[in-house]
């Protein structure tokens, strides 16, 4: 199910520091050509569906067609990612629609707690820091053979 | 893998790449769920004048197995106790795990759940009157660390609104550790000795996939940690769907090769996992299972799993197939007992499934079972979800054909292949299981001093899964901290020169430019082989003869000694792989060590004596299991000098009765 780029859409994230698709693909498939100002899919048979690249895209011009070599045509699903849902558009070969919302995440994008400022203190303990921070007594197996 | 026939890559590759040399006390190889616990956990202990970097293949953002999403935590402790998770992994692995490994990573996974939730990934909750909330709504509930309850599928999974779990703890880890010290797109190739001593590590090279850059880093002490291994056989799909891998395709078997390479010794690399999931899509069926309590028919339209047949047939296979959940191998050799005599297809049973879910729901309840069984596959199989669509599968109407997938290997799911580590400093732990270097024991270092693994690296233990990856990776950072503490005098010195390091990362481009020109179409040419002919090459070996699909699974002596034969050949053929641009360098590399990966495991199922596995595969010389002989595990270590491959037999030591 490789992911294509609409030639009208892309623009090449010029307006960005870096083009989204390329930046984001976890398998390096998505290049810029760098004369048509247009991204692609270099190796659509290495592509592992995962909408990394269409949730990425500033301008919404990546979808995703089924593998040829066993989805019937005619179908599509895509994502509209918001800050704290994915909203989902499913639409069947037959026409029919569905749609769904899901929480993504609770809480601002940026503000995970990297615990900064924790700084553990005995580094001979088998406790993690933020276990050894919470006073977390390790357990030992109840019974050994 | 289907590169052009040229190097129509944007990024062309040169003969003389820059060289960049770094020196760091810690490398971390890796960016996934392992490597972001490290990342998140390395500096809480390190003093401030430490060197820490991490490079990974792609964006941290959305890189390693959880890129897509995840739909469940598969572990989660809460009221349970680490002595039963270590009985239901032994359990699923057929009794031959290291216990002490398991109980360990029990005791310290929930904390990375706890801090995943706190980072914004929205976990369900159960209502007092025990209704499941989502994770925007469960907020009301609390949280898990404040004693909330988590909506359970099984003992030990819990479901989560996860699409962009990974960007989350992504988003952790590149805090903790700082922008500064991380590299993307620089893809680590091999591990480098230390010129004083074979036995520790004392540096890596790799390349940039970006710029032509090869990256010479020397370091005290290394974290490996980058996945399991995916498209070594020949895939049920072989067009543009064999992206369509269940376990992620850029999962290169990297991990191992690197280690073995290294002169690491490995574990269980016999185990293998091939996951039964929806045909073609390979979307997840563990929540239809577990959550909505489907069944699978055999193509008579029987619950085969339930009859008296396959009961008979799991007793064989006592106290494991006997136990209250049977191991997930032994499903498999259900179904593919079924699907052999003929009564397949195994259709999940969706419709029965929903509908009687259905008998105690209003008409809104109704609808968010429908959201939640697409949701399944939209939050880590996307692609499952559109084939729903192109076939005008619903659920609620339409049964779905489940299926054995290719082989896949890897030590964090539910299979435990990988590299032998040492297990924690306890007095509970047995001797036998530690490793130590100058006197002190280092938990989750290998044999190499200084070369520490997590997640998918770790072998015999398995059912980590995303959580207990995560929290495995901080156990090993702080244990990097202690070896960089206890070794600050040592200087990691490369016998390699600079010139010779280059030579061999740039290799398949010098190829390319010295051959190029010899011929009119860049793919065909006697004097070197492209990555994607070598990937095809090893794809039919291993099909053909190593247990692949193509035989259910079904390997003899006589076929192990031709693939082996086949994959030594192949090996030497990579000394004349070429590539045009950076992207084919990186596949280059990567087939490279997915034919060391394979072949590590050919040989380990060679070495044993009996079929552990049936299900994942079989041995036709040695069916049956065989625990008067072969109650052990089984290591091997690889001499890159020589090329020499050694197994050996280690004693199983039982801890927790």
């Amino acid at each position: 199910m490789p992911s294509f780029v609409i030639a009208e859409k892309c623009d090449g994230c010029k307006g960005g520091d870096k083009t989204a698709c390329m930046y984001i693909c976890p398998n390096d498939l998505m290049v810029l050509d760098p004369n048509a100002m247009k991204a692609y899919n270099q190796e659509p048979d290495q592509c592992w569906e995962c909408f990394s690249c269409v949730k990425i895209c500033p301008t919404q011009a990546i979808e995703v067609r089924g593998y040829a070599d066993f989805v019937p045509m005619g179908s599509s699903i895509m994502p509209m990612m918001g800050t704290e849902d994915v909203m989902w558009t499913c639409k069947f070969r037959n026409g029919t629609i569905k749609r769904f919302k899901f929480p993504i995440r609770t809480t601002a994008e940026g503000a995970a707690n990297a615990y900064k400022d924790l700084k553990g203190k005995n580094l001979d303990s088998g406790l993690l820091s933020t276990e050894e921070a919470d006073g977390y007594a390790l357990p030992k197996p109840a019974a050994t053979v | 893998m289907a590169i052009p026939n040229k190097p129509l890559g944007e990024l062309k590759a040169v003969r003389d790449p820059e060289v960049v040399e770094r020196e760091v006390d810690i490398l971390i190889v890796g960016g996934g769920m392992a490597a972001c616990g490290t990342a998140f956990e390395v500096k809480k202990w390190a003093s401030p004048d430490t060197k820490i970097l991490l490079c990974d293949k792609a964006a941290m953002e959305r890189s390693g197995a959880v890129a897509q999403g995840l739909s469940a935590i598969n572990t989660y402790i809460g009221s349970n106790t680490p002595d039963d998770y270590v009985r239901m992994v032994r359990n699923d692995l057929m009794g031959i795990v290291r216990e002490d490994l398991i109980f360990d990573l029990g005791c310290h996974v929930d904390d990375s759940v706890h801090l995943f939730e706190e980072w914004g990934l929205p976990v369900w909750k159960k209502t007092e009157d025990g209704k499941n909330l989502d994770g925007k709504k469960g907020q009301k509930m609390g949280t898990l660390k404040g004693g909330a309850t988590p909506v359970r599928t099984g003992k030990w999974q819990i479901m989560i609104n996860g699409e962009s779990y990974k960007r989350i703890v992504a988003e952790a880890a590149k805090l903790a550790l700082g922008d500064e010290n991380i590299l993307e797109r620089v893809f680590i190739v091999e591990l480098l000795n230390d010129a004083n001593n074979p036995k520790q590590i004392a540096g890596a090279v790799g390349f940039s996939v970006r710029e032509n850059k090869v990256y010479i880093i020397k370091c005290k002490t290394m974290m490996v940690a980058c996945g399991g291994a995916v498209n070594i056989y020949q895939p049920r799909s072989v067009g543009e769907g064999k992206g369509r891998a269940w376990y992620p395709v850029w999962n290169a078997g990297s991990t191992y090769t690197m280690a073995l390479r290294a002169g690491a010794e490995l574990s269980m690399m016999e185990n293998r996992f091939t996951p039964a999931r929806f045909k073609d899509g390979y979307g997840p069926v563990g929540a239809w299972f577990l959550l909505f309590k489907a069944k699978t028919l055999n193509g008579l339209g029987e619950n085969f799993a339930a009859s008296d047949a396959a009961k008979a047939e799991l007793k064989k296979y006592a106290p494991y197939g006997t136990a209250a959940i049977t191991p997930t191998c032994l499903r498999n050799h259900l179904m593919l007992f079924e699907m052999k005599e003929g009564r397949g297809p195994i259709m999940m049973d969706t419709v029965t499934a929903l509908a009687e879910l259905g008998k105690t729901m209003d008409k809104k309840e109704l609808k968010h079972l429908e959201s939640e069984a697409w949701e399944d596959f939209l939050d880590m199989t996307c692609g499952q979800a559109n084939l729903w669509c192109a076939q005008d599968c619903e659920p609620e109407k339409k049964n779905s054909e489940v299926m054995p997938t290719e082989p896949y290997l890897l030590g964090s799911h539910s299979g435990c292949c990988g590299i032998w580590t040492s297990g924690p400093d306890y007095d509970w732990v047995p001797e036998s299981y530690k490793i130590k270097f100058n006197g002190k024991v280092y938990n989750r270092m290998t044999t190499i001093a200084g070369l520490f693994t997590s997640g998918d690296g770790v072998a015999c233990s398995g059912h980590k899964f995303s959580s207990g990856s995560h929290a495995e990776g901080r156990m090993a950072a702080k244990e990097m901290v202690k070896f960089v503490r206890d070794n600050a005098s040592f200087k990691p010195t490369l016998k390699e020169t600079k010139e010779e390091l280059v030579a061999l990362v740039y290799k398949p481009v010098r190829t390319y430019l010295d051959n190029m020109a010899y011929t009119t179409a860049a793919d065909i040419n006697p004097n070197y082989i492209k990555p994607n002919g070598m990937m095809y090459r090893m794809m039919k070996a291993t099909h053909e003869y190593g247990a692949g699909t193509a035989t259910y699974y079904m390997t003899t002596s006589k076929n192990l000694e031709i693939v082996i034969d086949l994959l030594e050949t192949m090996r030497a053929d990579c000394e004349k792989m070429a590539a045009g641009d950076l992207h084919e360098l990186m596949r280059a590399w990567e087939i490279t060590h997915r034919l060391y990966t394979v072949e590590a495991h050919l040989r380990h199922i060679q070495y044993r004596k009996e079929t552990r596995y049936p299900g994942f595969y079989y041995q036709a010389d040695h069916p049956g299991q065989d625990d008067a002989n072969w109650f052990c595990f089984t290591n091997s270590t690889y001499d890159k000098a020589k090329n020499e491959w050694s197994l050996k037999k280690v004693d199983y030591v039982k801890i927790i009765p």
